[in-house]
């Protein structure tokens, strides 16, 4: 099963970061800081693929992909296949890309609830559950239908409040 | 409020406490609003785990909320379900989850599923009467659901095989539906069919045809179809054909799969992609185990990936070469993992590293010399990570040399490791369980072959002393060492001058604070005063490992207590027996007895010197680190007469025997010969299958001798050896003439036309060829065993050299490290604090508990919490006043942005 999927910016802050087994937020913080420094000491062009047993513990892999400024990361265990949860990173990415129309990092900082949303599509409670990036969109869009023009304002409210958090966004503003 | 809530679980993703939000997210949840409700469920998902004090508030809702008729809501719900219902919960919501799985939206079906499995992994007795459902759900005429389905069933099935063997027919059908196109076109990706369904099927057939002849003979067709549908262009196609190599080793061999599965690992090797290479490998080492020939196609590709600067890949190929050593190909593969070790720094897997390497040289270690100089490497570099167990081992094997009776090569063996260990001390800074050994080596053979001397030796054992100050376990290793060589000197008869060092030495231990080094020293001092006789008796020259006698039932103590009962002592009643105290005592019995034996594991190699000690009249404060006495009636006695030393000893000595017979046969010089005649005749067969099956094996070499011209251009002479020597076994001849003649091209003809004629011939050449020329040499330990001794010394000088390196590459980035956070966190206050004074009226209830936090750590816990009571109270106050007001809450937004702006 998959045991946490994280996105973080190349300085190393997590953008993204759900575990699907329960941890402290403390131990998140240890582990996101701990796959940071083996991601940001890997060179280019080597293998998309990590031994994380030193961080997670037994049995665990890691892949990641790292688009532009962002690193993806899945951690999983041995019951998963690397080259598909490369291309599953791929179809996360994918579907972002349609969401958004060219998904960038602010992207995922001012939509963090559609981000979630969409990653409970295709993860559910560990598993992989939907691997169509269509049929992911179809029901994102259907739940943010729910979300009429309220859900517009809200949104550009949130983006100001989310600015706080992020310095790369401060910088910008 | 939905917004203050985002908020929060960005506030807690980045790493700070946002406990005291949690009620409010709790409160959303029962929010009519769907958009609220499902804020509310994010947040709670992430922010509580099953057993939080809160979820007694949320099962009610999740209950109504799976009823409900808004299928988004049911989809919140069911997602909660999944991270907070526990054991004790699981049975509240079953029913409805039950219900839902016909529930007509697709993804409602699907989740609902995934939510059963969740329970099953939790608890599988509370679902194990819906296992049935999984199967219905099989037939959904939704792929999605179907494909969803695959996850609890492949957990199923890697469970209990053979409940689920029926289904083999279904998997194997849906495989060629999915494989035959015949899902939606959604399901496509990058051209293939449904690939992640594809994927999760073969894994399922893997475990159902794993040693089942008939199961996996329904499954050859279809994975023959995948085998040849996959295109290997794209990422995804090389994954689902990496699935059917993992197929294919799994289930009952079938030759034409695996060719073809030799086939597309050799295409993985070959390619450039990183990622494709790590496949490979992975795959090789599978299919390795079902026919170990592959491996020699592969050779030049795996000694490249050896050298990649992937970490990763590396690391991948040392668990191939692990999987694949045998004793001819062990010396090679364990120096490089020795060298590897060397290079990283990461402890984790520098002590799994350090573990292979010592289970590999047990297991196939050509010669006791071989094994000394190994385990000397890895206790040199990751002596820290070793378990002692392995120190303990191996000086046991110093100890016992052979186990035969050859003396003249025991004692040659010992004084090589007494030089080598004397070399050896002139490093600075050696992990202390490496110490521990070279003491007690250098204490019990120092002296024994007479090359050096005595006060050369003691003085030594001084320097190590005073060297490690602060690690006590080495000077009591030291301390019982110096007593023996004095003992031993004694005993021969010589005068014993102590040198001045160790008589400083001896006055510091007998005030040290430490009482076993206390009472060593003293030891030593009453063992120096005794006159050659006694001392021989205390101590005689190796004994180690000779077997102590023991009177368990303390039959000589009987006149005694006769005595004192005539005398009118009352009899001693054993602890079971007394009343009272039962359950205390046997509790107490099973205490005794386990520390006992946990003492015995560690403690065993101290064992000579300490029978040694208790054997010393009552002078020697026995055994002051052994098991309380059982009997408090003759404390004295039992002291006097070795009872707590003598059943550790006994129990002891049986476990030595145990292992030792295993080691014989491991180590024994009679396993060297064997080892290398079964590779001979191994040869021998590889020659004779040439000539015989000259047909369809030519074609065989031929590509083979193609793909090595090719190669052999770009390959230099080193590497071609390294190959030869790591797949040396079972390698073709023709590999051995390379070898042979280094620069010679590999003319397999010529090599071909001989076998037939001298197979013999061939054979021999390969056993003299076996050692290659650039490794450690030692072959025959019996004939030339202190000449190779000196090379590997020489190289270990070499070895230590990247040690002190890569030290100081570890404090470098260390510092590096320190230098870096406070910059991050630096930058982190710097936000926090702009923002804190640009808006400070909404946002400094949330600003606030992080600065706080970050300040003055996890203790000021309760200033944050009091700072930011009123600051909570007071945004909800306003929050409460403009909602009077009759403005929403996000319509605040344009003063923000003004706040911010201006």
């Amino acid at each position: 099963m998959i045991k946490a999927v994280m996105v973080m910016n190349t300085q190393g802050k997590s953008r993204l970061a759900k575990f699907y087994e329960y941890l402290s937020v403390e131990k998140q913080q240890e582990l996101i800081r701990g796959v940071f420094s083996v991601l940001c000491s890997r060179a280019e062009n080597v293998s998309n693929f990590i031994d994380a047993e030193s961080i997670f513990g037994q049995d665990s892999r890691l892949v990641y992909k790292h688009f532009a400024t962002l690193y993806f990361v899945f951690v999983f265990d041995s019951s998963e296949n690397e080259l598909a949860v490369l291309d599953l990173i791929q179809v996360f990415v994918e579907t972002l890309d349609k969401c958004f129309q060219n998904v960038c990092e602010l992207d995922i900082v001012f939509n963090y609830s559609k981000i979630h949303t969409i990653l409970d599509e295709m993860v559910f409670g560990g598993q992989v559950v939907e691997t169509s990036s269509s049929e992911i969109m179809k029901a994102v869009e259907e739940i943010s239908k729910c979300f009429l023009s309220p859900f517009l304002l809200s949104c550009v409210k949130m983006h100001v409040d989310d600015v706080r958090f992020s310095t790369f966004a401060l910088f910008l503003i | 409020m939905k917004e203050y809530i985002i908020r929060l679980v960005y506030v807690e993703m980045l790493g700070h406490d946002a406990s005291f939000g949690y009620i409010h997210a709790v409160k959303m949840i029962h929010d009519d609003s769907l958009l609220v409700k499902r804020t509310g469920y994010l947040a709670v998902t992430l922010f509580l785990n099953e057993d939080h004090d809160l979820i007694i508030l949320i099962v009610n809702t999740i209950q109504k909320d799976l009823k409900s008729d808004n299928y988004l809501v049911v989809c919140a719900a069911l997602n909660a379900v999944c991270k907070l219902i526990n054991e004790e919960t699981i049975p509240a919501v079953l029913p409805q989850i039950v219900e839902l799985l016909a529930h007509p939206k697709e993804a409602v079906r699907k989740k609902a599923i995934m939510a059963l499995h969740r329970f099953y992994q939790k608890s599988p007795s509370s679902v194990s009467h819906l296992v049935s459902n999984f199967r219905k759900r099989l037939c959904d005429n939704d792929p999605g659901v179907m494909g969803a389905t695959l996850c609890p069933l492949f957990d199923l099935i890697t469970n209990d095989v053979n409940s689920y063997k029926d289904l083999v027919i279904s998997f194997v059908s849906i495989l060629k539906q999915v494989a035959e196109r015949r899902l939606p076109k959604a399901y496509d990706y990058h051209q293939m069919p449904a690939p992640f369904i594809q994927i999760k099927l073969l894994k399922i057939l893997a475990l159902l045809g794993s040693s089942d002849k008939q199961a996996s003979e329904n499954m050859y067709t279809v994975v023959g179809d995948i085998f040849r549908k996959c295109d290997s262009s794209s990422n995804i196609g090389n994954a689902v054909l990496y699935e059917c190599i993992c197929c294919v080793s799994s289930i009952y061999p079938n030759p034409k799969l695996l060719e073809s599965a030799a086939d597309a690992i050799s295409r993985f090797l070959k390619s450039d992609s990183h990622n494709l290479k790590y496949m490979g490998i992975d795959a090789l080492g599978r299919l390795i185990k079902i026919s170990p020939e592959i491996a020699e196609q592969h050779q030049l590709a795996v000694i490249d990936c050896l050298e990649d600067p992937d970490d990763t890949l590396k690391r991948k190929t040392f668990e191939l070469l692990y999987k694949m050593t045998k004793s001819t190909n062990v010396e090679v593969i364990v120096d490089r993992m020795i060298d590897y070790m060397n290079s990283i720094n990461d402890n984790h897997y520098k002590t799994e590293i350090a573990s292979r390497c010592v289970e590999l040289a047990e297991q196939f270690a050509p010669s006791n010399q071989w094994f000394i100089q190994t385990m000397n490497k890895v206790f040199e570099h990751a002596g820290d990570l070793v378990n002692i167990k392995v120190a303990h081992n191996l000086m046991r094997l110093i100890a016992e040399g052979f186990g035969e009776d050859d003396d003249t090569a025991d004692s040659q063996l010992r004084s090589s490791a007494v030089e080598s260990y004397l070399h050896i001390l002139g490093e600075p800074k050696l992990p202390s369980v490496f110490l521990q050994v070279i003491c007690w080596v250098l204490g019990e053979y120092g002296t024994a072959d007479g090359k050096y001397s005595a006060s050369y030796i003691t003085g030594k054992l001084c320097d190590v002393a005073e060297a490690y100050s602060n690690d006590e376990t080495v000077k009591a290793y030291a301390v019982t060492a110096l007593m023996k060589i004095y003992a031993f000197e004694i005993a021969a008869g010589r005068k014993v001058d102590m040198l001045p060092e160790c008589h400083s030495l001896m006055e510091e231990f007998l005030a040290s604070h430490s009482t076993d080094l206390q009472q060593r020293a003293y030891e030593l001092q009453a063992v120096i005063g005794l006159d050659a006789h006694a001392v021989e008796s205390i101590l005689p020259s190796d004994a180690s490992c000779e077997d102590i006698e023991v009177d368990k039932a303390l039959s000589f103590l009987n006149d005694y207590i006769q005595e004192a009962i005539e005398k009118g002592a009352q009899p001693y009643i054993p602890e079971s027996e007394r009343t009272g105290m039962l359950n205390i005592s046997n509790f107490r019995n099973q205490d005794h007895h386990e520390a006992s034996s946990h003492g015995l594991r560690f403690e065993a190699y101290e064992l000579p010197k300490q029978t040694v000690q208790a054997r010393i009249p009552p002078a020697s404060l026995a055994s002051t680190e052994l098991v309380p006495v059982p009997e408090p009636m003759y404390p004295r006695e039992s002291y006097q007469t070795t009872t707590v030393p003598s059943v550790s000893s006994d129990a002891a000595s049986t476990e030595l025997k145990l292992r030792l017979d295993g080691v014989q046969k491991r180590w024994g010089r009679q396993t060297h010969f064997p080892s290398t005649s079964t590779s001979n005749s191994t040869s021998l067969k590889t020659v004779n299958g040439i000539t015989q099956v000259d047909g369809s094996n030519t074609a065989n070499s031929r590509t083979r001798e193609t793909y090595d011209s090719r190669k052999q251009v770009e390959i230099s002479p080193e590497k071609q050896k390294l190959a030869a020597s790591l797949f040396g076994g079972p390698s073709k001849t023709e590999k051995k003439s390379a070898t042979g003649h280094k620069s010679s091209k590999p003319s397999s003809h010529m090599v071909k036309s001989h076998a037939p004629k001298s197979s013999m011939e061939v054979a021999s050449e390969k056993t003299s060829v076996q050692q290659p020329p650039d490794l450690l040499d030692f072959g025959e330990p019996t004939v030339k065993s202190t000449a190779p001794s000196l090379d590997p010394f020489k190289d270990l000088e070499g070895l230590l050299e990247p040690t002190t390196q890569v030290s100081s590459a570890v404090n470098h980035s260390s510092t590096a490290a320190v230098t870096k956070s406070p910059d991050i966190m630096g930058l982190y206050t710097e936000t926090t604090a702009g923002a804190h004074h640009k808006d400070s009226d909404i946002l400094s209830g949330l600003s606030n508990p992080p600065m706080t936090n970050m300040v003055g750590g996890t203790t000021t816990m309760q200033v944050a919490q009091s700072s930011k009571g009123p600051n909570l109270k007071d945004s909800l106050e306003k929050d409460a006043l403009v909602r009077q007001m009759g403005v929403t809450p996000s319509s605040q937004n344009p003063n923000l942005f003004k706040d911010i702006l201006g």
